[in-house]
């Protein structure tokens, strides 16, 4: 593993520049990027808006390092990214627990993975304060509702301190409400430890009440049809005309006339 | 004894009944089944000569009083009380078959007497050939376990290989498919000339027995492992060694377990064939020499015990899967 600086010094610049990537199935190829570039500035959060199966999650994919891109560059504060990294995290739509492991061990399988022996479990149980799941610790994932286990997907990311995090649709199976309450949760940890944020979603509310800038992609393969940076401040209400606005322009890019 | 649908569906058991409210019929009616027996074991005259009549029927009779005595007291005996209650149907029932059984044999002589012993014979086997029966146990015990351990060890090695290394499943996939299927005792004839003695040859053989299944489970084990679970460990800084250790492994053990059951049930079968021709103990041995001599009871005996060693191994594999795997949901009970 590379050294990384002692001190972090806060979220990571991320540079993707003219990615193109493509599946191969039944050896054929399907394109599913096609020459996507953008930058996020340190600690800035950016949502990538699409429909369903656009190819937003390949690319979110290519970022953590887990495939390499068929064509184009991605860097992390100049660096090229050549394979998963610990500092760069991924949230799945699925909170992918480990069964067999309480919800500390879950947490702690960064720390663990990395090596990291002394006081594995009380960062652990740090992490699982900051997203308020003091004391469910020595539970099992099937114990948890899917809120909850979404939480302890978020710790058992952020006890490693990422400089980016990747949320690839981490709500998306959620119950409305508790939704909502897990939006304030990432908007207020994104705050409190200034990671860069990328997001994935198909829901334009939640782009639009998290991130400092909405892209836009469009179909298969998926390219950037609009970027629109979303002006109001923090904390947003849903009914803010700016949001509304903004709402409604997104909309009709996306060929949903309202 | 609650892994069945109806458990969860039927109404729950009745609280234990104290005193004498509600008079504790169950237990009473086991009692009375049992002195009942003891009643025709020592009370009606025997077709033969048998020399543990008296400790057959006084062993009935002792079981029937205690059961007696226990039906009014079983609502403040706790745990105790409540495991007497639910057993008792089936103590009834059973000291019911050891009355139709005695009756049979012992008395009328329905049944042809050395191949349907009463049930004092089987009791007489016990007490006077208990050193060799225990060693016989002892035996089959001990071969059992080196070849099981093998056979699983290596099962297991050679399954979590396979599942994670793209060459070692190449060629061992193949012999696997080619050899795996062929009944372990079909390879009886070859191993005993091949081996040093037949306590290695058997040894082989179970092993043989047990390793098959365990290595196809914990193989498909690995290989259906969730694969985002690796990519989680992958981004999170792990290593091969790690995802092979604490991803895939710990995610298979579901899988292994069933090899692991699988096995043990196939290595009882080449256990008491490889006994029974080649190896001179074990109770595969001591079921052959009994019908050897004529001695049915002896044979009778031997099956009893076989049947209790077998249950116990299985129930012990389940306790320790019970462990382990204490967060899986809706385990099955043994």
């Amino acid at each position: 593993m590379r050294e990384r600086p002692a001190v972090q010094a806060g979220g990571a610049r991320l540079t993707i520049e003219a990615v193109s990537h493509a599946f191969a199935i039944r050896g054929a190829a399907l394109p599913v990027l096609d020459r996507v570039s953008l930058t996020v500035k340190p600690g800035g959060f950016v949502a990538l808006l699409g429909p369903s199966g656009c190819g937003k999650s390949t690319l979110l994919r290519l970022v953590a390092g887990l495939e390499p891109p068929d064509q184009g560059a991605i860097a992390i504060d100049g660096d090229p990214v050549e394979g998963p990294d610990p500092s760069r995290l991924l949230v799945f739509q699925d909170p992918t627990l480990y069964p067999w492991r309480t919800v500390r061990a879950n947490v702690a399988l960064g720390l663990e993975a990395q090596g990291v022996g002394r006081g594995r479990a009380s960062r652990a149980d740090a992490a699982l304060h900051l997203v308020g799941l003091d004391g469910f610790a020595e539970v099992y994932p099937h114990q948890l509702s899917g809120g909850m286990a979404q939480r302890v997907a978020l710790a058992r990311a952020l006890v490693n301190e990422p400089r980016l995090l990747l949320l690839d649709e981490p709500l998306g199976k959620l119950d409305a409400l508790t939704r909502l309450a897990m939006q304030a949760e990432i908007l207020r940890l994104w705050q409190e430890k200034r990671f860069t944020a990328l997001l994935v979603t198909h829901d334009v509310e939640e782009a639009l009440v998290l991130a400092e800038r909405v892209i836009v992609l469009g179909d298969r393969p998926a390219a950037i049809r609009a970027e629109l940076p979303v002006p109001a401040p923090y904390p947003r209400h849903r009914d803010d005309p700016a949001i509304v606005r903004l709402r409604r322009e997104i909309l009709n890019i996306l060929g949903q006339q309202t | 004894m609650s892994g069945s649908i109806t458990a969860g569906l039927a109404p729950r058991a009745a609280a234990p009944t104290r005193g004498w409210a509600h008079p504790p019929w169950r237990i009473l009616i086991a009692g009375a089944a049992w002195l009942a027996l003891a009643g025709v074991t020592l009370g009606l005259p025997e077709a033969d000569d048998l020399p543990e009549t008296t400790t057959f029927g006084a062993g009935a009779a002792v079981l029937g009083l205690a059961l007696l005595v226990l039906a009014p007291v079983a609502g403040r005996l706790g745990t105790v009380g409540q495991r007497v209650r639910h057993w008792s149907p089936w103590l009834a029932v059973l000291a019911l078959a050891f009355l139709a059984w005695e009756a049979a044999t012992a008395k009328i002589a329905l049944l042809p007497m050395p191949f349907f012993p009463p049930p004092q014979a089987i009791v007489e086997v016990f007490r006077d050939d208990w050193p060799r029966l225990g060693g016989s146990i002892v035996a089959s015990l001990v071969l059992l376990a080196g070849g099981y351990t093998i056979g699983a060890a290596t099962g297991f090695a050679l399954g979590v290989a396979i599942g994670a290394s793209r060459a070692v499943g190449y060629w061992a996939h193949p012999v696997l498919r080619f050899v795996g299927p062929l009944p372990p005792t079909a390879w009886l004839p070859l191993a005993f000339f091949v081996f040093p003695s037949s306590w290695s040859a058997s040894t082989f053989l179970v092993a043989l027995a047990t390793g098959f299944p365990v290595t196809v489970l914990t193989w498909s084990g690995v290989a259906g492992v969730n694969k985002a679970y690796f990519d989680v460990a992958r981004t999170l800084g792990a290593s091969r060694s790690f995802l092979i250790l604490r991803v895939a492994i710990p995610a298979a053990l579901p899988h292994v377990f069933v090899g692991l059951f699988m096995g043990l049930g196939a290595s009882f079968v080449v256990l008491v064939v490889a006994e029974m021709l080649g190896v001179k103990a074990g109770l595969g041995w001591y079921l052959q020499w009994a019908q050897g001599w004529a001695a049915y009871a002896n044979m009778y005996a031997a099956l009893i015990v076989m049947a209790l060693m077998c249950s116990s191994l299985i129930t012990l594999l389940f306790r320790v899967r019970d462990r382990l795997l204490a967060w899986q949901k809706g385990l099955v009970q043994w």
